[in-house]
Formats: structure tokens, sequence, C-alpha cells
């Protein structure tokens, strides 16, 4: 009985919003053709994997392979849960209830997105390893002198890449369960409270369910990044899946190893999206009536305010105000190394690259996911799936790949004119600011074109309907009807791709030309060497040019929710 | 009108200079185009040098992962002239690609002793450094631990500390054990030494010794240089309170020696700057560049004549291994593959 279900009584067959007689018009050939550049470099990775990789297989098999799979399911497990919760619970609380300190609460919480994961794994390995001041007061106080005669949790361990995972990442699904609450009509939550449910229950059975596809994304995003992180478990020496890739790759040197060790990734990864879009085949998520007014905001009194505040305190405190604090101390010491006279040049690298980027892959995603709306054909939904894969794989394999490509096309290139008019053209892309941009695209597509269909998907298709039979086109309806309705998840999107892009390491570090520096490249040759205290500034400055973003346009999410400082809006 | 214009002249330039990186790749006459896996600030003050002597540009990637890779796409358009490593692990693999080219001048035959650097010029070691052992000055008796097998002793049970065993440096290390006494043996080793552990294997070099000196260990494996930075610290002088608890045993001085690693530069086969190259492997491998590597960076040059730093010496002279570079190189797969067996990080 929940409203997911309802609304789909009012679903309409997409084929009856098509205008035009063929599916092969400009949106879905532009959707293709975009689809398969993006998808060119994983190929290429699964192309790779097809070169001899000697008995790889037995060995890894008969040794590591079964630790790798249960520590990396085990932190998607972990990351996941601790996701879940953090990032819905609080994405609720801000949006539904009111209580003190709520207004900050809403953007602070985004804070810890801009801290990359292997910076905050090093600060908290400082503050609570053995030699740390945490462990060294407490033996101190209690007059222990050795590591036998106490417990003390390890901070190098599974456990805490997984808290260190959870703390930076749990934004994502917060930031689209929000964006998810605030579009969801007040109609539905008021029916509800009206047949007599509860805040608790009309989240669980109303809003929780209706906000299931945003907060499916959100996780699916998170689950992603746990799975291919780099830096967090090498300096954690936590065996996953992904460092094992690494390992046969840099270690036995063997790439088509590694490449049919990342194909395994892809495949894994394919198969839970299916799982997850066969659990939910018949359901629909529009909105059935586009009555907004301002969201009711539960007044929470007593022990529930005092548990509200503190759950939205925790994350920001843990995630964000402690490990900038640790950072700022560090940059008190070094200040000289990092106020290098190149920083300005590094931070206008960093968000060049990371705006340009995430103004591109917007572009690109509205573009895909719009496409698919209008024809829902199973060729381009299953183009776009596949060109939303580049997230899942780690990043220098995924740099590997684009590598391989963007030199095919250049020597191909290079090869034809210097036989048909005798010139040379050289490297046109490989090792430019153009092939860097492509890696973060072609990284970063899922986190766009996610959140952007995610979005178009509440929109009901009676309002395509309504568009067009009023004798507006696709794109005038893109523009006047879509757009205006999924403006917060527009936002939300570019957002997270920013952030993500200031926060880049590896495909930056193996695609870019030379003498050039971001602020991720520049923390990463000292942290490299785990000599973060010497590039904390420039590490500050990764957290603090992410997080400006991150206000302004929290500030603005919350402004565009519909009805947002409107007693109603019909 | 005119300041105004001036000051607007300005801002342009420096937007400029800001936006210079973001043209295409440069490629000159007049420069040296360098991959390399050794950090930017160890060495910009190396290359500013070489640019103020010789007036040749140098441009830099740092590059660590993917750096074969990357030569390797780009093909025979590689902008790449030279590639500088942090070991002989990728050196060999660079070779064993087919990426590097044949050079050769007298000047690196007069620079470099013949063990550090290939027969027919297609790689030159720059600086070596030792894997050696941090033992603590009063928990560690003297002669209690004069070897690598002496980690895998069964008295050293619970006392020994290392970074990971899928290390480049602790594969390294393993893989010539292997060279040396055969895959079982070594094997044998890798686990004795997994179960001597006093901890599961984290962190760098430099992390160790802290553990040693906050008492979770008694010794541990290292590089030279790490104890050098740690003893010169001054931005951290926690650092030296560190390596003022460890003494260093420079291991198997009584059998094959210690074991010695290189860090090198190559030029590659599609280098389009091929005499600048050489130039920079000249100068590095010359005395004022390896008075800097050795003082700096407390590696030990290659270049006879050049002193080790005053720190380096201090810890006294040594026999290293014999073996040959390549023969290590070459059991660097089946080193990683018996750290998986041993499950050495787990």
């Amino acid at each position: 009985m929940t409203t997911a279900t309802a609304a789909s009584t009012t679903k309409m067959a997409l084929g009856a919003t098509k205008v035009s007689l063929s599916w092969l018009n400009g949106w879905t050939i532009g959707t293709v053709i975009i689809a398969m550049i993006a998808i060119t470099p994983i190929v290429t990775v699964i192309f790779i994997s097809f070169t001899p990789s000697d008995d790889i297989w037995a060995h890894l098999v008969s040794t590591v392979l079964p630790l790798y799979i249960s520590t990396t399911l085990l932190l998607m497990i972990g990351v996941g849960i601790g996701t879940l919760v953090i990032g819905v619970g609080t994405a609720w609380l801000v949006s539904m209830c009111r209580f003190p300190g709520k207004s900050m609460f809403e953007w602070a919480l985004l804070l810890p997105m801009a801290m990359p994961a292997y910076v905050i794994a090093y600060l908290y390995t400082d503050i609570l390893e053995y030699a740390g001041p945490i462990q060294t007061m407490l033996r101190d106080m209690f007059g222990w002198t050795t590591k036998r005669e106490y417990w003390f949790p390890e901070i190098r361990s599974l456990g805490g890449a997984i808290s260190m995972m959870t703390l930076v990442l749990y934004p994502y699904v917060y930031l689209l369960s929000r964006a998810a609450f605030m579009e969801q009509s007040i109609c539905v939550l008021e029916a509800s409270r009206v047949l007599g449910r509860g805040p608790v229950q009309s989240f669980f059975s109303v809003a929780l369910p209706l906000a299931r596809p945003a907060i499916i994304i959100g996780i699916s995003l998170v689950l992603m990044e746990a799975l291919n992180d780099f830096g967090t478990v090498d300096f954690f020496a936590v065996s996953t899946f992904t460092l094992g890739i690494y390992d046969v790759w840099l270690n036995m040197g063997n790439v088509a190893g590694a490449a049919q060790l990342a194909t395994v990734l892809l495949l894994f990864v394919m198969a839970l999206a299916l799982a997850e879009r066969f659990a939910r085949r018949k359901k629909r998520f529009h909105h059935t009536t586009s009555k907004y007014k301002a969201l009711p905001g539960y007044q929470l009194e007593g022990r529930a305010r005092t548990v509200a505040v503190i759950a939205c305190a925790l994350p920001v405190i843990f995630g964000f105000v402690l490990p900038a604090s640790v950072l700022t101390s560090y940059s008190f010491i070094h200040y000289k190394t990092a106020m290098s006279t190149e920083f300005l040049g590094y931070a206008f690298n960093s968000f060049m690259l990371s705006s340009v980027a995430a103004v591109l892959a917007l572009a690109i995603g509205i573009f895909m996911a719009y496409g698919v709306r209008l024809h829902n054909e199973p060729l381009l939904k299953v183009m776009v799936r596949l060109a939303s894969l580049g997230y899942a794989v780690p990043g220098s394999v995924l740099a590997v790949g684009v590598l391989v490509t963007l030199g095919s096309v250049d020597n191909g290139i290079d090869g034809f004119m210097r036989q048909t008019f005798g010139i040379s053209t050289g490297l046109l892309l490989s090792g430019t600011i153009a092939a860097v941009t492509f890696g973060y695209l072609v990284r970063f597509l899922a986190l766009a074109f996610g959140s952007v269909e995610a979005s178009l998907g509440k929109v009901t298709p009676s309002m395509d309907g309504a568009s067009r039979s009023l004798g507006h086109g696709a794109m005038s309806t893109l523009r006047r009807v879509h757009l205006p309705m999924i403006r917060g998840s527009i936002l939300t999107a570019s957002m997270m791709v920013f952030v993500d892009c200031m926060k880049e390491l590896p495909l930056t570090v193996i695609l870019r030309p030379f003498n050039f520096h971001t602020l991720a490249t520049f923390v990463h040759q000292y942290a490299s060497d785990e000599q973060l205290g010497e590039a904390s500034l420039a590490a500050l400055s990764i957290v603090g040019f992410g997080i400006l973003p991150v206000i302004v346009l929290s500030l603005a999410i919350t402004r565009s929710r519909p009805g947002h400082n409107k007693e109603e809006k019909a | 009108m005119k300041t105004s214009l001036m000051s607007k002249a300005k801002i342009l330039c420096a937007a400029l200079a800001v936006m210079a990186p973001w043209g295409g790749t440069a490629s000159a006459s007049g420069e040296v185009n360098l991959y390399s896996e050794r950090q930017p600030f160890l060495m910009d003050p190396l290359l500013k040098a070489f640019t103020a002597q010789s007036g040749i540009k140098v441009n830099m990637v740092y590059i660590k992962k993917g750096m074969l890779e990357r030569i390797d796409a780009e093909g025979a358009n590689s902008p790449a002239d030279l590639i500088l490593t942090t070991g002989f692990g990728n050196l060999n693999n660079l070779l064993q690609a087919g990426l590097l080219q044949s050079v050769g001048s007298s000047a690196l035959s007069a620079n470099i002793a013949s063990q550090y650097r290939h027969p027919d010029g297609l790689w030159f070691g720059l600086t070596t450094r030792a894997r050696i052992i941090f033992t603590h000055k009063d928990r560690v008796k003297p002669g209690e631990v004069t070897s690598y097998e002496d980690l895998a002793a069964p008295h050293m049970k619970g006392r020994v500390c290392t970074r990971s065993g899928k290390h480049e440096y602790n594969i390294s290390l393993l893989a010539s054990i292997i060279a040396a006494k055969g895959e079982a043996a070594a094997e044998a080793w890798a686990k004795g030494v997994k179960e001597n552990l006093a901890r599961k294997p984290q962190g760098n070099d430099r992390a160790q010794v802290k553990a040693i000196f906050q008492g979770e260990c008694d010794v541990s494996l290292g590089n030279t240089y790490y104890m050098g930075l740690m003893q010169t610290n001054e931005k951290d002088p926690e650092q030296k309170e560190w390596a003022a608890t460890v003494n260093v045993v420079f291991p198997n001085q009584k059998d094959r020696g210690t074991h010695v690693n290189v860090s090198g530069a190559a030029v590659t086969k599609s280098s389009k700057n091929k005499e600048n190259a050489i130039k920079l492997i000249e100068f590095l491998t010359g005395d004022m560049a390896q008075k800097i590597y050795a003082q700096d960076n407390f590696e030990y040059p290659v270049k006879a004549g050049v002193a080790a730093s005053p720190v380096v010496a201090s810890w006294g002279t040594f026999e290293a291994d014999k073996v040959l570079l390549s023969s290590v190189a070459e059991k660097r797969t089946l080193a990683t593959r018996i750290m998986d067996r041993v499950r050495f990080d787990n």
C-alpha cells in the first residue's frame, strides 16, 4: 500500500508521447554517439583483458582471491549501511523537521564531501594510532606501558576503512535523498497524515519508498566509490579487490591480468544494477500531483530535539571539523612549503578543470537522460547504462583505458595524415587538458546522468504529453517543463561532479600535460611518502575550494524546491 | 588611461602565465621532456640547476602508476625523452617492453660504475640505496640481528615491523633472496617474517621506526635515506628522537651482502631530444647533482669520488649484494606471488 504503487495507476506509456515517426532522430543518434565515445575507454580495458595473462587466475584463486572478495563485500556492506543510515536519516531530519541549527546543518552536512578519503584516513591515523595523542594520553592516564596491556581499535583495518569512507561518502546519499524529499509533493505526505500516520510512520511508508530511486542512486555511487578506492585501502593495507588489481598490474607487471580483474569488477557492478532494476521493475515513482507548498517541518521537542541535533552534528564533527582542524594546525607548521608561488596556479587549474568538467558532464547527462525518456529503446537504455560504468572502474585502470583510446586515435590520425599529405600531426589529444577532461567525463558521467535520470523519472509523462500537445517540441518541452522542475537535482549533480573532480587523482596524474599540477596532484607527491604535513595547505584548499560551491549550491537547492516560499502553487 | 592600460596588460600577462599549461604539448628545440617517478619536490632543485647551467628547459610530468602504459600508448609520437624511476623494477619493466633506447657517452661511462648501468646504455643508475634493518638500541642485543634471515628466526617472534609486503622495496628484497637461495627458501623466509610480525604490515619505512620508538616492536626494515631524513628533520623534530632510538644494521655482511636498489634514468625509444636527454643524465650523474642527491636526500652517489653525506657516512660502510640487478628484477613476479601465498599482509 505504498504511494509508489498508487502512483503507478497514472502511468502512461511513454510511447504515447512520441511525436516523431522514427526513433532515428537527432536525440537518439546523439545519445548513441556520446554513449559510444564514453564507453570506448571501458571497452578498451575489456579488450586489454583478452591479451595473455599467464596463469594469474589459478594463482589468485588458490591464494588471495577469496580474501579480496570477502574483504570487498564487507567493505561494501559496511559503507553501504553506514552511509544509508547517516545520509537518509540526516536528510529526513533537515528536510522534514524543525530543530535548532537546522538551517546550518542543511549545508554543513555536505562539508565532509570535500574531504578526500585518503586525506581523512591519514589524519585519523595520526590521531588514533598507537603513537597518536589519544592512545598516548590513555597510556599516561592508566600507567600502561606496552600495547599488550590494553585494547584499542586498530585504525589501519577494514573497520577503519569503512569508517573513513562512510564519513566522507555519506553526503552523496544525503544530497540525493534530500533533493528527493524536497521534490516530494506535500500532498502525499498530508494524505498520509490525514490517514493517521505520524511522522515516523509517514517516513517509512511514504517518504522513504518515494525517495527510493534517489537513495538507491546515492548508495550505488557510494558503493562504486568504495569499490574502486585505492588511496585509503592502500594506506591501511586492507586487501580489497581493487588493491589486488593494482598488485597484479604493478608488482606482477601483468596488465592483462589486472584488466581481467577490473572486468570482473565491472560485471559485478552490472549485476548489482540489474538486480536493483529487477526489484523495482513494475513500480513508477512519478508525482501524481503538482501541488507543492512549503514543507511542514515537524517541530521537534525535548529528547527528540536533542537526538536530532546530535545526529546531525556528529557526522559534521568527525567528517569535517576535526580533520579540518588537524589539517589547519599542520598548515601552520608547514606554511613555508605550502605557500609556494605556484600555489595559486594549482588552485586555478583545479577550479577550472572541475568547473568545465561539471558543466559538460551535466549537459551530456541531461541530453542522455532526456534522450532515453523520449525514446525508450532498449538499445539506447543499454548504451547509456554502459556509458555510466566509468565510475565503477578503479581510476588508474580507467586512465589506462583512456590512454590507449586517445593514443590510438592520435596515432591513427597521424598515420593517415602522413600517408595522405605527408605531414605529421603528432599527438593531438594525448597529454593535454582535453585528455584529462575527457577522463573526468568518462569517470563522472554516472553522477550527472544518474541524478538527472532519477529526477526526470519523477516527472509524470502527462507533463510531456500536455506540453507536446500544446505544440512544443522536445527541446522546448525540456527547457520549459523538465529543466525547471528538476533544477534542484541538476544543481546537486553538478556539485557532486565538481567536488569529485577537485579530489580526483589517478586520472589527473596519468593523463596530464607537462608541468601541470592541480591541488590534488600537489598533495599527492607528499602524501605518497606520508608527508601530508608538507602539503597540508593544499589539502586544506581542496577542501576549501570544494566547499564554496557546495554551500552556494546547497542554498540554491533549498530555493529550487517547487513551492519554496510560496503558500501554494497550482 | 595609459596606466590602466598598463595594469590591464599586466593582468593579461599574469593570466596568460597561469594559463600557460593549458596549451598543447611543447616540443621545441632546447628542451627535454621528462616522465618522472621521483617527486617534483625532490627533482625541482636539480632540474633548475641543470637549466641554469645548460639553457635547456626541462618539462616534467610526475607519474608513477601508468607511466609504462602512457609511453606505450603514445607510441612513436610520445613526447617523453627521458624517464626517471625510483627503483630498478620499473626500469626493467620499461626495458622489457622495448620502450627504451641504447645511448652512451664517455662522460656517462666515466660517471657511473659499470654494475649500475646497462652494458649497452639502455638504462643508467643515478643513486643507490640499501635496504637495512633498524634495531632498538637497548631491546636488541648486539649481534642478535645481523642478517635478513634473522628476521625470520624464532627468537624474533612478535618483534618485527615492516611496511606492506607488496611494496616494491619489500618485493625487491624478497626477489633478491629468491635469486640468492631459491624459491622454497625465500618462501620459508617470508613465512617466518610474517609469523614474527608485531603488527599487520602498514605505513612506510619511517612509520616503522616510529613504532620501534613507541615500543610496538624492536626491529624493522627500511631504506637508508629514511634514516638520514629522520635524523635531520627540522620541521618535525620528533622524528630525530625516533631515529635516535635505533641502530643501523647492514645485513648479511658475512655472506652475500646487503640488498641494494638503484634509482635510475633511461632514454625512451621515441625520444626527439636525445642529445638533451643524454646531457641531463650526464648532469644528474655529475659531481654537483650527485652531491645534492647525497646531501639533501641521503642517497649513495653512483659516481666514484663523490662523498656520501656525513650523516650517511656515520653509519659506516658496507658490502652490497653483488647479484645483478636484472637477476633480481626477473624474480619480482615470483616474489609477489610468494607474498600472496604466505598472505604476508593479512
